[in-house]
C-alpha cells in the first residue's frame, strides 16, 4: 500500500545513491519532467552551465517567465529600475540562446509563474515540478511531486534533468467536513499553519484530503498547496479527481486526442492506496475553522477575526514569549487589541496565493457597489497572469473594483515581496492576500496582516479589519 | 563546492527563532546577477540604521550598535549560532551565499528549514543541528564567555566547547562525503548519464504526453 508521494517518487527515482559501503541513506537520483525558470534564481544557474561548457539536458521541459521584478504599471516603457531591468533582460537572453520557451513581459501568458504553470496545463498529475521558488509547492494541487530548489539545484536540473535528493517523511492532514460560508482555502491554509507551526512540516512531504478539500476547486487546492511551504514542508500535494482533470482539459500545453485518453487513465491511479502508512497524520474539523489573520511576523501568528492580539506576558515558554514581544513590536500592536480593531493602510490582494480568478471574483462580490474607506491609502489588484486579467475585464471584474477605488494593476509579484516599485512604506500597515508576513517582506518597516481575498476586500470596505461573513 | 574538513572560530550568537530567509537577506539585493558580494548585506536590516540599496558603500553606512555582528566581540566570527528553524521561507540560495560571504562556515541551531538545509551543503557552508537544550547552554555558555570559540570536525562530526565538551552531530553519509571531497554535484551526475537516459526512453514510453 502506497501513498501518492510513494507513487510520485518511485516512478522518478534513476537510481538510489550509495556510499562507498553499499549503504543507501535514502538519497536518490530523481528524474524532472518540469523545470519552471524566473529572473530571480536562474542567473547565476545559467552562468554556471555556460562556464561548464554544458547544455541544458531537455530544454522543452522548461518554461520561463519574469515575475518578481516586472512593473505593474506603465509597462509599455519597459522597467525603469536598471537593476531590475538587466535582471529581467538575464533572463530573456539566456532563453533566447538556449532556445527556452519563455512568456515575455508584454505577453498576456505572461505571469506570476505559479499561475501560468497550471493556466497553461505545463503542470500535469504525475509530474515532478521544481522552480527556484519555495512556493513551487502549489503545483502539488495537480497530484505531482512539486518543490522548490536554490540556483545550485536548478543548475544541476538544467544541466542533468535530474536532483540529487533525499525522500521525506510522510504527512496527511485531513480536513474533513463542510466550510462555513465565507471560509476559504486560505483560511484553511492558516488554520493548519496555526495548528502544526511553521516548521511543523519540516522534513515531511503534505498530503491533504478529507472531504472539505475533495470540495475544494483547483484554484482553492493551489492556495492550499501554495502555503505547504508556511508549515515547512518543502511539498504539498492532492489527490488527482475529475476536479483535477477537468481543470486541465483543453489547456495549451494538456495532451489530447489518445494521447490525453492514456494519460487521464493514469493520473486517475494518482492517489493513497486505502490503509497506506504516514508518519503524521493531523485532522482539522471544516467547519470549526472561521476566517483568519495573522498578527505578527510569521505565518504561525495568527488568530481568528473574532480573536485578539494575544498577550506575551502569559506565555511561559521564554524564547516564544521573547519572539511574540519582538513581533508585536515591529508589528507596532498592543496585546489583548481585538483583530477587528486593526486598520490597515493598504490592501493588497494578488500573490501565487490568491490572484487567480476564482480569488478576484471572491473579492469582487465583497466590494461591489460599496467603495474603500477613507482611512485606505492604496488598494490594489495585481492578477496572477495577463489570462486571470483578461478573463477578470471579461466579466467586468475591474469595473468594480476601480469603481470602488482599487488600481487594477499589471501581472505579476508585485506587493507580495516588493521588489519593484510596489511595496509599504515604513509603518504601513497592509491586509494582503500573499503568504508571508516576515518582517520587511511587503518593504523595509511595512506592517502584513495575511487574509483572504474576501477578508481583505472587506478591509477596504470597513477601513478595518471586518469579518466578511457579516458583510455578505 | 567548497571543501569542509573542520573549523575552529569565534562563535556570534544570534537569539531568534524562525531566521528567515528574507531577515537573512533583503530581497532587494537578489536583483543581482552574480553570485558574491552578499555578505556586506547580510542581515541587513538588523545590521545597518538606514536603508539598503544595492549599490550602496557600505563603509559609508550607519551600522545598528545593537547587533550581535556589529559588536567588537563577535567580530571575525567564523561559527553563527541560532533558534530553531532557522532559513525558513525562501528557496534563495543568496541566503546561503551571503552568509558565507560575510565569512561564516558553519550554522549551529536547533532546526533549520528544508530548502536551506539543503541550499547550504551545496556551496560548503556546515549547517548543524543540536538538540534545543545542547543550543540554549551554548548561548549561555558564550555571554559568559569572551572570546567564546567552538571547534568542529565533519569527519567525526562532533562540535567541541572551549572546556572541552564534545556533542556528537548527525549528517547524511552521501552529503559528508560530498563535502569532505568538494565534490562537483553536476559531474557526478553526468557520469551517470547513461542511466538517466535509460530512464527516459522507458518513460517517455509509459507516459509519452510528458515529451510532445
Ligand atoms: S507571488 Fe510572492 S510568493 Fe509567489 S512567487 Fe511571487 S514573490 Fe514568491
Amino acid at each position: 500500500m502506497q501513498t501518492l508521494y510513494d507513487k510520485l517518487w518511485q516512478s522518478h527515482v534513476v537510481y538510489e545513491e550509495s556510499d562507498n559501503q553499499g549503504k543507501q541513506d535514502g538519497t536518490a537520483l530523481l528524474y524532472i519532467d518540469r523545470h519552471l525558470v524566473h529572473e530571480v534564481t536562474s542567473p547565476q544557474a545559467f552562468e554556471g552551465l555556460k562556464l561548464a561548457g554544458r547544455r541544458p539536458w531537455r530544454r522543452n521541459s522548461i518554461l520561463a517567465v519574469a515575475d518578481h521584478n516586472v512593473p505593474t504599471t506603465g509597462r509599455s516603457h519597459g522597467i525603469s529600475d536598471p537593476i531590475s531591468r538587466v535582471q529581467v533582460e538575464t533572463l530573456d537572453q539566456n532563453c533566447e540562446e538556449l532556445d527556452i520557451t519563455e512568456f515575455r513581459m508584454n505577453d498576456i501568458r505572461q505571469g506570476i509563474v505559479h499561475v501560468i504553470g497550471p493556466e497553461q496545463g505545463a503542470t500535469l498529475p504525475g509530474m515532478t515540478v521544481v522552480c527556484g521558488d519555495s512556493h513551487t509547492s502549489t503545483h502539488g494541487a495537480f497530484g505531482c511531486l512539486a518543490f522548490g530548489i536554490g540556483t545550485s539545484e536548478v543548475e544541476h536540473v538544467l544541466a542533468t534533468q535530474c536532483l540529487l535528493t533525499k525522500k521525506a517523511k510522510a504527512m496527511q492532514i485531513v480536513v474533513e467536513g463542510e466550510l462555513g460560508h465565507g471560509v476559504t482555502a486560505k483560511d484553511i491554509a492558516l488554520a493548519i499553519v496555526g495548528e502544526i507551526g511553521t516548521a511543523g512540516g519540516t522534513g515531511y512531504a503534505v498530503e491533504f484530503a478529507g472531504s472539505a478539500i475533495r470540495a475544494l476547486s483547483m484554484e482553492g487546492r493551489m492556495t492550499l498547496c501554495n502555503m505547504a511551504i508556511e508549515a515547512g514542508a518543502r511539498a504539498g500535494m492532492i489527490a488527482v479527481d475529475d476536479t483535477t482533470i477537468e481543470y486541465i482539459r483543453g489547456r495549451p500545453f494538456a495532451p489530447v486526442g489518445d494521447l490525453w485518453e492514456k494519460a487521464i487513465a493514469y493520473w486517475r491511479t494518482l492517489k493513497s492506496d486505502e490503509g497506506a502508512r504516514f508518519d503524521r497524520v493531523v485532522t482539522l474539523a471544516a467547519a470549526q475553522i472561521k476566517p483568519q489573520v495573522t498578527w505578527g511576523t510569521s505565518p504561525e501568528m495568527v488568530t481568528t477575526i473574532d480573536g485578539k492580539v494575544p498577550d506575551p506576558s502569559r506565555i511561559d515558554d521564554i524564547v516564544k514569549r521573547h519572539d511574540m514581544e519582538h513581533a508585536l513590536k515591529y508589528m507596532g500592536l498592543a496585546p489583548n487589541t481585538p483583530i477587528s480593531e486593526i486598520r490597515p493602510d493598504k490592501i493588497f490582494i494578488g500573490s501565487c496565493t490568491n490572484s487567480r480568478i476564482e480569488d478576484l471574483r471572491a473579492a469582487a462580490k465583497v466590494v461591489r457597489g460599496r467603495h474603500i474607506a477613507a482611512n485606505i491609502k492604496l488598494a490594489m489588484v495585481v492578477p496572477g497572469s495577463g489570462l486571470v486579467k483578461q478573463q477578470a475585464e471579461q466579466e467586468g471584474l475591474d469595473k468594480i473594483f476601480l469603481d470602488a477605488g482599487f488600481e487594477w494593476r499589471e501581472p505579476g509579484c508585485s506587493m507580495c515581496l516588493a521588489m519593484n516599485d510596489d511595496r509599504l512604506a515604513p509603518g504601513e500597515r497592509c491586509a494582503s492576500t500573499s503568504n508571508r508576513n516576515f518582517e520587511g517582506r511587503q518593504g523595509p518597516g511595512g506592517r502584513t496582516h495575511l487574509v483572504s481575498p474576501a477578508m481583505a476586500a472587506a478591509a477596504a470596505v470597513a477601513g478595518h479589519f471586518v469579518d466578511v461573513r457579516e458583510i455578505n | 563546492m567548497k571543501k569542509f574538513f573542520s573549523c575552529e572560530g569565534l562563535v556570534a550568537p544570534l537569539d531568534r527563532a524562525n531566521v528567515d530567509t528574507d531577515a537573512i537577506i533583503p530581497k532587494q539585493f537578489l536583483k543581482s546577477i552574480k553570485r558574491s558580494g552578499f555578505g556586506q548585506n547580510l542581515f541587513d536590516e538588523w545590521r545597518y540604521l538606514d536603508h539598503g540599496e544595492p549599490g550602496m558603500d557600505s563603509s559609508q553606512r550607519k551600522p545598528n550598535p545593537d547587533f550581535i555582528l556589529n559588536m567588537p566581540r563577535y567580530s571575525g566570527a567564523e561559527i553563527l549560532l541560532a533558534r530553531a528553524n532557522f532559513g525558513c521561507g525562501s528557496s534563495r540560495e543568496h541566503a546561503p551565499w551571503a552568509l558565507q560571504d560575510y565569512g561564516f562556515q558553519v550554522i549551529i541551531a536547533p532546526s533549520f528549514a528544508d530548502i536551506f538545509f539543503n541550499n547550504c551543503f551545496k556551496i560548503g557552508l556546515l549547517p548543524i543541528a543540536l538538540d534545543a537544550d545542547t543550543v540554549d547552554q551554548l548561548f549561555h555558555e558564550i555571554e559568559a564567555t569572551q572570546g567564546y570559540r567552538l571547534a568542529v570536525n565533519l569527519r567525526d562530526q562532533s562540535v567541541t566547547t572551549p572546556s572541552g565538551k564534545l556533542f556528537q552531530f548527525d549528517i547524511d553519509s552521501f552529503r559528508k562525503h560530498s563535502l569532505l571531497n568538494g565534490l562537483d554535484e553536476i559531474g557526478l551526475t553526468l557520469q551517470h548519464s547513461d542511466k538517466i537516459r535509460a530512464f527516459e526512453e522507458k518513460y517517455r514510453a509509459a507516459q509519452p504526453w510528458l515529451f510532445t
